[in-house]
């Protein structure tokens, strides 16, 4: 056996790839499986550009071997839009010009949405630390906090 | 600023950027994101000794393993000659740069390419890696800028002697060039004095931690055509230093640029590109090549660490009589470090008229230095700007009313020997004095800081097109990756030149093949010379529109004029002429002599001086050491904020890197000369919670070399912040920190020895 | 080539790891390992990830206290209400492992077994008094947290061993603990200097018993009992605080490196366990 078969559900979609054991989550999103949003900005789970959901909980795709989530399921920035429909994040990230290069951006978005759905009405310090894991060297972080309050405040009205 | 407010319909917005949609839905593509069929992948074999010399590379093992396609070395690159060319920021030394991307007789730093190879997978190529043997003589190093300058210490390079002394050195030394220039008599000044003061100062090297690590596809064809689509801050960069480096025709590369995942200076040159080139080249097989963060840590370029003295004088009533800087930068293992930038920013805030700035390039077993957001002027600044402090402190003045003294104005000359056209320096510390910031009560163990900050701003050469579409809509190519929002910024000022909907412009950031030359993306260039360009180009446009309308007029030219997005009859409606959009003389211009475009070529001079003002305030822990930031304000003067949301983004970014730079960031190296934190666990780049939010005061004081007004307004706000967090914190903790970045441990040195 | 296996009882694990001679690795939260796998620092001939064996994954109550699967991550450990209320210095110490991210796969297993000795978690861990259950070919043994750790990247488990779970022994009205680490930042980063104190008082608020456990100051995370005889006796009188502050330092036995200084160490020892056994008795007299 060189490589392992694994199935499990990607945005909602069942998917197969195949993975040797060393190929990381990361690895098996960009290169098997075409979805890049995720980015690789350090490898070693210092920087968050990878973050997805895994089983419903925020993770670095760097930290996670491919051949773990036989059965699991996984949810990337590639889900996060309803078809032509942003969530409400993306849009207020947006109008909020909370990004610059954009390079963070995925999974902070990402990152960000884990938060909301926990806990509707964040503190800026609560948000501060939540998104602690993901570095922004563009922006100062000023106008992602402001972002992710305008989104829970749009998120708790709807 | 005031009665100008609603002359514009687009300037001054904040619409969403139109590359926005694909950034928040992961469907951008960045430099790592491309990938043709057949790629192969390219690795770099690189130095483990800081400073060695290569006595034979045996490829023999590495090129048998079954799936290594290539391999090169520097036998493989073409020896350029010996000297400088003039670039637009810092000029380039060619053979240098080659014997960054791949080194020849010596590794010169930890991390120095040494060989790459290319191979059907990545873990082949990490194989054949392991499999080349390297023989190496390993040398003496030297790490730290005074030693490296010091008599006796293991020398770079056996041709280096050190230029600008007279008389010339008969020694090789590590000192590449001592730059120096003046003002007045210093003697002088200081004996004129009723105040001194004095200290040195030190910074250590940082990175400029862009997040996205460099990344690049080469595919060259039999016919030796290569097309290369990598991250950078400029396409045409990339074309030059390749075509340079590898012996080959401009014509005969093309660069295609991906989305950037951050730069600030850091991508101004090329490390993976040649070397792709080279490996596609032999291969036959397209290669991609993509640096891990250990790579980018060890092996790309900081900015330079420094050494620095200081002297002030000034009366009692705060005048400055007198000013003398002696720098000392890291270059890294190659001269070109931005120590004569050091000496031309560092006291260009103040009017004065007795100045000497000393400057030394050093080069030392770091990798080489690259520019890195206003390069050279945040480490002269924190010494000037802390020496500032000092003074106010001696003389009993607020920083700020100090610095009103003797603040530069239109019509100051700076040490580097212009005159200041319309600037707003004492905009911003007027603007700094009134802020509610400024007057805030502060708790215990609590201290506000104010530090300033100049960057020159640079114009340079630009192309831009115009091409008005069948629907009235509008496409606008121009040749600069978009870094933070330049697209918004592009196409706003073409649909207020055109007179159309932001909307209905569509920028575009086209390949070397799509667009004319254009610098790079630096020197916070892009909306002013750039922008410059689009509107030329717009004008254009809009000068053959109203030429169209003529012609369906049958009028002169010069009856026509544009308003409002369409051709108007000069002095208003006749029977005949009425007024046509430009969607009309769109759908018209099959019948008025075909497609509708403008284009320029220009190289813009008048880029506009940015100077800006900060106020940081801090708490320290006198148990720990230490420092949280409490408060964070940046007042900066932006000529003209065309998309204002953007620029604010600039001020809060560029002061949140000034704070790393201040407080936690700097490059460990172990007894061996190699990198010790090369990663971003350990490699301190302020996070999220580490931070309140940055407040930002944009003045508007028009740059009159703009048809907006605009200045460049991404590098000043990176230049106050490293004293103003450092005067804050030698407030608060009553003892003058002189050694950046003021971690824990330094600070609670400090707080015992004082 | 690396084998990888998904055992769905310890009994598999054990045979797994065996019949791998020494050269199999456990995989939990893989926060540290995939660090390893990838900087070529661990080369193992086989990755055995325990997560789908359902012990090392549950948090149940026992008769002695609450016994937490090792595989648990600091995310779920935070959903179970009990570790807040009778635990929350082995919690804020557990939470204070890695980012948000790291958080929803770090375990207590993996922090204790990857034998750091900035390790967050353990100090809190030794100071609580917390047991672990050792799964091996020679079956299960107990033991206290502090005698697994043997030196910077080396444990006591023999080959083919691996811990199973945790033991937070019940506790009683008036005790309680407190966790906190010094970084630089206020996030991500090693901790410079951890410390643990477990704190029970009597019905006056006197300190009837105190542990206190140091990390990143010594190649092991280190039980101080000097620190806690200090305590002992005391309302956490400035005298008390100062002759803890001293035994804390005393103790201390750290190096130079990249994170910190051995004097910045020893003396923010001091500083962290008096601010936390402050904390810790704030805890224990407000737990009636």
């Amino acid at each position: 056996m060189s490589k392992h078969h694994i199935t499990a559900t990607v945005n909602g979609e069942a998917v197969e790839f195949l993975c040797e054991t060393q190929a990381t989550l990361l690895d098996v999103l960009r290169d098997e499986l075409g979805l890049t949003g995720a980015k690789e900005g350090c490898g070693s789970g210092d920087c968050g550009a990878c973050s997805v959901m895994l089983n419903g909980r925020l993770v670095c795709s760097c930290l996670v071997l491919g051949c773990e989530v036989d059965g699991h399921s996984i949810d990337t920035i590639e889900g996060v839009a309803e078809g032509a429909v942003l969530h409400p994040l993306q849009q207020v990230f947006l109008e909020e010009a909370a990004l610059q290069c954009g390079i963070c951006t995925p999974g902070i978005i990402v990152a960000a949405k884990a938060l909301l759905e926990k806990n509707t009405d964040p503190s800026e310090e609560e948000i501060r630390y939540w998104l602690a894991g993901n570095l922004c060297r563009c922006t100062g972080y000023d106008k992602i906090i402001r972002a992710v309050q305008k989104a829970a405040t749009v998120m708790r009205e709807a | 600023m005031g009665n100008e407010e609603n002359q514009y319909k687009v300037i001054g917005t904040r619409p969403i950027r139109p590359d926005g949609v694909d950034k928040v839905t992961g469907r951008a593509a960045f430099g790592a994101d491309f990938s043709l069929p057949g790629t192969i992948v390219g690795r770099v074999l690189r130095s483990p000794h800081a400073h060695a010399r290569i006595k034979s590379i045996d490829a023999k093992l590495a090129l048998a393993l079954p799936g290594v396609r290539a391999m090169v070395t520097g036998a493989d690159f073409p020896e350029l000659p010996d000297e400088i060319t003039a670039g637009g920021e810092a000029p380039v030394n060619f053979r240098d740069v080659s014997h960054n991307v791949m080194a020849r007789a010596k590794a010169l730093y930890e991390g120095h390419a040494v060989a790459a190879v290319a191979a059907t997978t990545a873990a082949i190529a990490e194989q054949a890696l392991a499999l080349i043997k390297v023989e190496y003589e390993v040398l003496p190093h030297v790490i730290d800028v005074r030693d490296a300058a010091a008599d006796g210490a293991p020398v770079l390079h056996e041709t280096m002697f050190t230029s600008g002394v007279e008389p010339a050195p008969k020694k090789p030394s590590n000192v590449a060039g001592r730059t120096e220039m003046g003002l007045g008599n210093v003697e002088e000044g200081f004996a004129a004095a009723d105040v001194t003061v004095e200290r040195e100062y030190t910074t250590q090297a940082v990175h400029q931690g862009y997040i996205e690590p460099h990344a690049c596809v080469a595919s060259v064809t039999t016919d030796g055509q290569a097309t290369v689509w990598s991250t950078s801050q400029g396409q045409f960069m990339v074309r030059e230093f390749c075509s340079r480096l590898l012996g080959m025709d401009r014509a005969a590369i093309r660069v295609v640029p991906s989305e950037i995942g951050g730069g600030f200076g850091g991508k101004t040159t090329v490390y993976l590109e040649p070397l792709a080139i080279a490996l596609a080249k032999k291969s036959g097989k397209p290669v991609k090549m993509v640096m891990t963060r250990d790579e980018v840590f060890r092996a790309t370029g900081p900015t330079s660490g420094a050494s620095m003295k200081v002297k002030l004088g000034a009366k009692r009533d705060g005048t400055l009589t007198a000013g003398d800087m002696t720098l000392y930068y890291q270059a890294g293992a190659f001269a070109g470090g931005p120590a004569m930038l050091g000496c031309m920013t560092g006291f260009a805030p103040y009017a004065l008229t007795n100045a000497r700035a000393v400057g030394y390039d050093v080069v030392s077993n770091r990798p080489k230095a690259a520019a890195y957001r206003a390069p050279g002027a945040p480490m002269a600044a924190f010494a000037v700007e802390s020496a500032m402090d000092e003074l106010a402190q001696k003389l009993g003045m607020d920083p700020i009313e100090l610095r009103l003294k003797n603040a530069a104005k239109k019509g100051t000359r700076a040490i580097y020997g212009v005159k200041f056209p319309e600037i707003g320096f004492v905009e911003t510390l007027e603007a700094a004095k009134k802020h509610p910031h400024y007057s805030a009560p502060l708790g215990p163990n609590q201290a506000r800081g104010v530090a300033s900050g100049f960057w020159f701003n640079i114009g340079g050469q630009s192309s831009a097109a115009v091409h008005v579409n069948e629907d009235g809509t509008a496409e606008v190519v121009t040749g600069n990756p978009d870094i933070g929002g330049s697209r918004a910024s592009m196409a706003m000022m073409a649909a207020e030149v055109l007179g159309i909907e932001y909307s209905k412009v569509k920028p575009t950031v086209g390949d070397t093949g799509q667009i004319g030359y254009s610098f790079l993306t630096g020197g916070s260039r892009v909306t002013f010379a750039t922008g410059k360009a689009v509107c030329e180009a717009a004008q254009a446009t809009v000068n053959e529109l109203r030429a169209r309308a003529a012609k369906l007029w049958e009028c002169p030219i010069e009856d026509v004029e544009w308003k409002d997005g369409a051709a108007h009859p000069v002095g208003g409606q006749t029977d005949t002429r009425t007024v046509l959009s430009l969607a009309e003389l769109a759908e018209s211009a099959a019948k008025t002599g075909g497609p509708i475009s403008g284009a320029v070529g220009i190289n813009a001079a008048g880029a506009g001086a940015g100077f800006g003002t900060q106020i940081c305030d801090v708490e320290i822990d006198p148990e720990t050491g230490k420092v949280t930031v409490l408060r964070y304000t940046v007042v900066q003067d932006v000529g003209r904020a065309i998309h204002p949301a953007y620029v604010e983004g600039q001020l809060q970014g560029g002061a949140v890197q000034g704070i790393g730079w201040a407080l936690n960031e700097e490059y460990v190296y172990d007894g061996n000369g190699r990198l010790d934190n090369p990663g971003f666990l350990d490699y301190r780049m302020p996070v999220a919670s580490d931070l309140p939010m940055i407040d930002t005061v944009m003045i508007e004081v028009p740059n009159p070399g703009h048809p907006f007004g605009v200045r460049g307004v991404g590098e000043t706000p990176i230049v106050p912040p490293l004293a103003a967090v450092a005067n804050a914190v030698s407030r608060a903790a009553k003892v003058r920190l002189a050694d950046l970045p003021i971690s824990p441990p330094r600070l609670l040195a400090a707080l015992d020895g004082k | 080539m690396i084998n990888f296996a998904i055992p769905t009882s310890v009994d598999e694990a054990v045979g797994l790891l065996a019949r791998a001679n020494g050269s199999g690795r456990v995989l939990a939260g893989g926060t540290d390992l995939l660090v390893q796998l990838r900087a070529g620092r661990v080369s193992p001939g086989i990755i055995v990830d325990i997560k789908r064996i359902p012990d090392l994954k549950a948090v149940r109550h026992e008769a002695g206290g609450l016994r937490v699967g090792a595989a648990v991550s600091g995310a779920e450990l935070a959903e179970h209400a009990e570790v807040q209320k009778h635990w929350p210095g082995v919690l804020e110490a557990a939470r204070l492992i890695g980012s948000t991210q790291v958080q929803g796969r770090a375990s207590l297993g993996g922090n204790l077994c990857n034998a750091s000795p900035a390790a967050d978690s353990v100090p809190a861990l030794i100071a609580a008094g917390v047991t672990c259950t050792i799964a091996g070919p020679d079956g299960r043994r107990e033991v206290a947290v502090e005698d697994v750790v043997t030196g910077p990247g080396k444990t006591s488990l023999a080959a083919g061993e691996f811990v199973v779970d945790f033991l937070l022994p019940a506790r009683g009205a008036r005790t309680s603990d407190a966790y906190q680490r010094f970084i630089p930042r206020t996030e991500m980063d090693i901790a410079v200097v951890g410390a643990a104190v477990c704190l029970a008082l009597d019905a006056n608020g006197t300190v009837s018993a105190a542990r206190v456990a140091l990390g990143a100051v010594a190649p092991t995370v280190r039980l101080v009992p000097a620190a806690g005889a200090a305590l002992v006796g005391t309302k956490l009188e400035d005298a008390a605080l100062a002759r803890l502050a001293a035994a804390a330092s005393a103790a201390c036995d750290p190096i130079n490196d990249k994170r910190g200084t051995i004097e910045f160490r020893t003396r923010v020892a001091g500083v962290l366990a008096r601010r936390v056994a402050v904390l810790a008795y704030d805890r224990a007299r407000s737990k009636a």
